[in-house]
């Protein structure tokens, strides 16, 4: 039989549905799992394994009474910088210790409306800040796949706890490719929807006109499951869209003949790991032989979109930063006077990477500068955001690899912040143009070490990039191996 | 004359009245009254994760204001952080506007002294949300977040105004479009409408603006005018001196009486402004202004012209009864409750105001006493009728009913005040003021006109001040032509 940390959210879903299988039972087995490998993985900054059994018996007795929902009885688990109320929320960072939260972030809610259990808040770096989580407050994530080396952030606990099995499912954040770059380094699916798709309510905001939450786990239709309860116009954010939520469980048709694949030029870099540009292409292959038409694209901006990233994040981030400021929540030192307990509070309680791009937003938006930065970044952006409207005219998806590179080492990419910015050149672009993507295991490199298959949808055009995305999952069966450490 | 102009530009707070805060449901409450941080919610206390969304209310009552202030409404506005530390400020930035405001490029026309009036621009009006509010303590300070949050428009002028009299008319015209509009109390006292004002001085040779100060905490309009004149001969006197003024902040010691420097501005304020990326540009249709447009009330200028074109009234009265938006209510409640408009702008501009002051009653409160205007109108009638003379009325009738609400028909009755006309009983006294006062009567058939008051003052006090002064004074006139005769 099918180890229980082992089943899909689909598989699981139907196995309870016909009493195989309890809730208690699927998360207990979770539970167990974060207890064996957290130590080497350090996933977690908060497990909640209590309340997580409390609902999973509630979710069974409800099924007991007749009752469903969309993921009623499933364990997934929290990036901590989503609000979770009554579960302290940190977003990694030492600023926030002690925090916990009123209400619930507005995904959040959703997820509990639909069912989940909930069995803990997934580490990250600081304020989402990084592409490794060793820019957290409190500890490097490990990547099961090899435990020397990062799985990739900011959500690396996301990523880490699905390739784990230490949850069916888990919610990240993206803001530059901070859920798809550990997905890819992971060996997961992981999705950052289109710019206004799922509310960011709740969301400690780091780039608020970038950030968007969004699902990781095993399987692509898995995503398209949690995605399905998250979507949709929230009242709360004046940002999330009232556009239509399609059922996308319903459009995974795994059919793509016809499909128009755009292949931007610009993302096949030199310098990449030849392992993954061979994995990469031998997907548009498989694509090209299923009746899918390859055609060739330009995103002529590319080169730019690092840049601009690095000023709008970060300007934003200067101010979405300043609330903490330890008056009214979170940790607090006291100086001699109000001034003083500013200079302690944040200069005690923020790490060193939040603090380089608080400075950098700071002067980027600057009286004498702000033209010549911020305002430049946002004219740049409007230039991508033209590159990708344009490429969208003529396919219906665009595929690239999610990262030139497989997970790297811990403390490889430290001392050098421009190398390890690098990390995210392929996924930044979706996040300043406002569309959605995907990253799907497509192979793994000499190292053994899974690579990750990106897949652009237009913005609210998930549907057709989970269609495209899940039928190469279901051809192919990298998303089927495990990690070394479990397998 | 002197060789100095004084320059002012005003920039005005007022907090919109409305049901929730600028960017949350969160209720608003009066936060004077209110136990300190008993009206928050998350967003108002800046919690993580949270997000604004924009009050349409607010944003209707802004450029209602707008639209009243003749100010161009453009097709869109947006929202803007302006960034900067301070524990009453829970996100570390106020969500205000910036490049693109609400309204733009209106003016507001004052009336001078000497009966003119002269137009003043307004430069802009942008919504923004209001600050908590700290008070030092012995120790320490404590930080009430029920404000924080609260719609607040600011509204800014051209620095058209040269003196802290057209500052005065300014803000006055300024309070009262506000109420008129129902958007604001205009309590300054409460801090829901503050006035900063920007000064400065200019030479008779110069050909632009010098050095100006901006001087805030203005809690009242009267504070206003003190505190420009004060700041107005201290900047001349720095110039004089040599010495020159420095850009500062200043503020009013209202015990001392006293300019008080807070802070010089070597530079100017960084403020690291950007656009809102939580917030939607605000697209404004022109259905929408219409709608705003078709809403306005009737304004004081509009309601002032209407009082001397259709009721008559002297330009100096319409001025004074539109001040006041409740003044103006009252008083087109005594008319239409039956009095005469004329009669009755006299009495409230003369009488009234002299007896709401001799109670401490301010103007504005005038709906709130005993002294309805359905009463009051009663009162005019009653001398109109005429069953008490005008002196009874304001002596003995208009201060009673005032305190007690009595109608004044019960008031004259209770106290028998019901003025005597009878002609017979008046003769009767008339002689008796000729008979006994043939000294007086003697200069008057001497030629002198003027003592026949006397002898009507005299009559008056025999008939208790009850008497009906014309036919008073039409007897006496009549007994002294027949003596000369």
């Amino acid at each position: 039989m099918t180890s229980l940390t082992d089943l899909t959210i689909t598989e699981a879903l139907a196995k309870m549905r016909t009493g195989e299988i309890s809730s208690v039972e699927l998360t207990q087995a979770h539970i167990d799992q974060i207890e064996k490998y957290e130590p080497q993985v350090k996933a977690f900054l908060t497990v909640t394994a209590e309340s997580a059994l409390q609902q999973a018996q509630a979710a069974d007795d409800m099924r007991a009474d007749g009752g469903d929902a969309p993921l009623l009885g499933i364990p997934l688990a929290i990036k901590d910088v989503l609000s979770t109320q009554g579960v302290e929320t940190t977003a990694g960072s030492k600023i926030l210790k002690g925090y916990v939260p009123l209400f619930d972030a507005t995904c959040v809610a959703r997820l509990k409306e639909a069912g989940m259990v909930m069995v803990g808040k997934l580490n990250m770096d600081e304020f989402a800040m990084g592409s490794s989580t060793e820019n957290s407050g409190y500890f490097t994530t490990h990547n099961p796949w090899d435990l020397d080396r990062v799985p990739g952030g900011s959500s690396g606990g996301s990523g880490a706890a699905v390739a784990a099995h230490m949850a069916l499912g888990t919610l990240g954040t993206d803001t530059g490719g901070s859920i798809r770059l550990p997905g890819a380094f992971c060996g997961v699916a992981a999705v950052k929807p289109s710019y206004g798709r799922v509310s960011r309510y709740g969301l400690l905001a780091y780039g608020s006109s970038l950030d968007q939450p969004g699902p990781l786990a095993h399987t692509v239709e898995d995503t398209a499951r949690i995605l399905q309860v998250m979507a949709g116009k929230d009242p709360l954010d004046a940002t999330s869209m009232p556009v239509e939520v399609p059922d996308y469980v319903a459009g995974l048709t795994g059919d793509v003949k016809g499909l128009k694949i755009g292949v931007p030029q610009e993302f096949f870099v030199s310098g990449m790991q030849p392992e993954v540009e061979q994995a990469v292409q031998a997907a548009l292959k498989w694509f090209e032989d299923q009746g899918a038409e390859l055609v060739e694209v330009h995103l002529p901006h590319t080169e730019y979109a690092l840049s601009a990233y690095y000023i709008i994040a970060t300007s934003e981030a200067s101010a979405n930063l300043a609330r903490y400021d330890g008056i009214r929540f979170g940790a607090r030192v006291d100086g001699s006077d109000v001034i003083e307990t500013y200079k302690l509070t944040r200069g005690q309680g923020f790490g060193d990477e939040v603090k380089r791009r608080i400075m950098l937003g700071t002067y980027a938006l600057s009286a004498g500068y702000y033209d010549a930065w911020y305002g430049k970044a946002q004219q740049v952006r409007a230039l991508i955001k033209q590159d990708y409207d344009k490429a969208f005219e003529q396919v219906d998806v665009m595929i690239a690899p999610t990262s030139p590179t497989t997970a790297f080492k811990i403390g490889q990419n430290t001392s050098d912040p421009m190398q390890m910015y690098l990390a995210d050149i392929l996924t930044i672009g979706a996040n300043l143009a406002g569309v959605c993507g995907i990253s799907v295991p497509c192979g793994v490199d000499d190292a053994g070490l899974p690579i990750g298959l990106q897949i652009f949808g237009p913005a609210f055009g998930e549907d057709v990039m989970f269609r495209a995305a899940h039928a190469y999952e279901q051809a192919t069966d990298w998303h089927t191996r495990k990690a070394a450490l479990i397998s | 004359m002197s060789d100095w102009t004084t320059i002012i530009g005003l920039e005005v707070h007022a907090e919109m009245l409305t049901k929730t805060k600028m960017f949350s449901a969160c209720p608003v409450v009066d936060s004077v009254t209110a136990a300190p941080n008993s009206a928050v919610d998350p967003l108002s206390l800046g919690m993580p994760g949270t997000l604004p969304v924009i009050n349409q209310q607010a944003m209707d009552m802004g450029m209602m204001v707008g639209l009243a202030l003749n100010c161009e409404i453009p097709p869109f506005n947006q929202f803007a952080r302006k960034n900067y530390f301070y524990p009453d400020l829970p996100k570390g930035y106020q969500i205000s506007q910036y490049e693109y405001p609400l309204a733009v490029n209106g003016y507001m026309d004052i009336e001078l002294e000497d009966g003119t009036t002269k137009r003043i621009g307004v430069t802009r009006a942008h919504m923004e949300e209001d600050t908590g509010k700290l008070t030092h303590v012995n120790g320490g300070s404590l930080v009430d977040f029920n404000r924080a949050g609260v719609p607040l428009l600011e509204i800014v002028s051209e620095p058209d105004i040269r003196s802290s009299a057209e500052a005065e008319a300014y803000a006055r015209k300024l309070r009262s479009i506000l109420q008129y509009l129902g958007v604001n109390h205009g309590d300054m006292s409460k801090g829901v409408l503050r006035f900063e004002a920007n000064v400065s001085v200019m030479h008779k040779d110069d050909t632009e603006f010098r050095t100006r100060t901006e001087i805030k905490n203005l809690n009242s309009i009267r504070t206003m005018v003190r505190a420009i004149d004060k700041e107005v001969k201290r900047q001349i006197k720095l110039w004089e001196s040599g010495e020159g003024v420095k850009q500062a902040t200043l503020g009013w010691d209202e015990d001392a009486g006293k300019i008080l420097i807070q802070r010089y501005k070597e530079r100017p304020d960084e403020y690291r402004y950007f656009p809102e990326p939580d917030l939607p540009i605000v697209e404004v249709s022109r259905d929408w202004v219409e709608r705003i447009r078709a809403t306005l009330p009737e304004l004081p200028d509009t309601k002032r012209t209407r009082y001397i074109e259709e009721l008559g009234l002297t330009p100096y009265d319409a001025h004074v009864l539109t001040l006041d938006k409740a003044v103006a209510d009252y008083f087109d409640d005594v008319v239409a409750a039956g009095a005469d408009a004329k009669s009755a702008a006299n009495w409230m501009t003369g009488d009234l105001f002299r007896v709401l002051n001799d109670a401490n009653i301010a103007r504005e409160d005038i709906a709130n006493t005993p002294l309805t205007a359905e009463k009051f109108a009663g009162m005019i009638k009653l001398v109109e009728g005429p069953t008490i003379n005008a002196a009874t009325a304001r002596k003995d009738v208009m201060p009673v009913m005032l305190e007690t609400g009595k109608d004044a028909a019960t008031i004259v009755e209770e106290k028998g005040l019901a003025q005597i006309s009878d002609p017979n009983l008046i003769a009767d006294k008339v002689q008796e003021a000729i008979d006994s006062n043939g000294d007086i009567v003697q200069k008057y058939l001497d030629g002198n006109d003027k003592v026949i008051n006397a002898l009507f003052g005299k009559t008056m006090g025999a008939l208790r001040g009850k008497g009906d002064p014309a036919v008073v004074r039409q007897v006496l006139q009549e007994k002294l032509d027949a003596m000369k005769a």
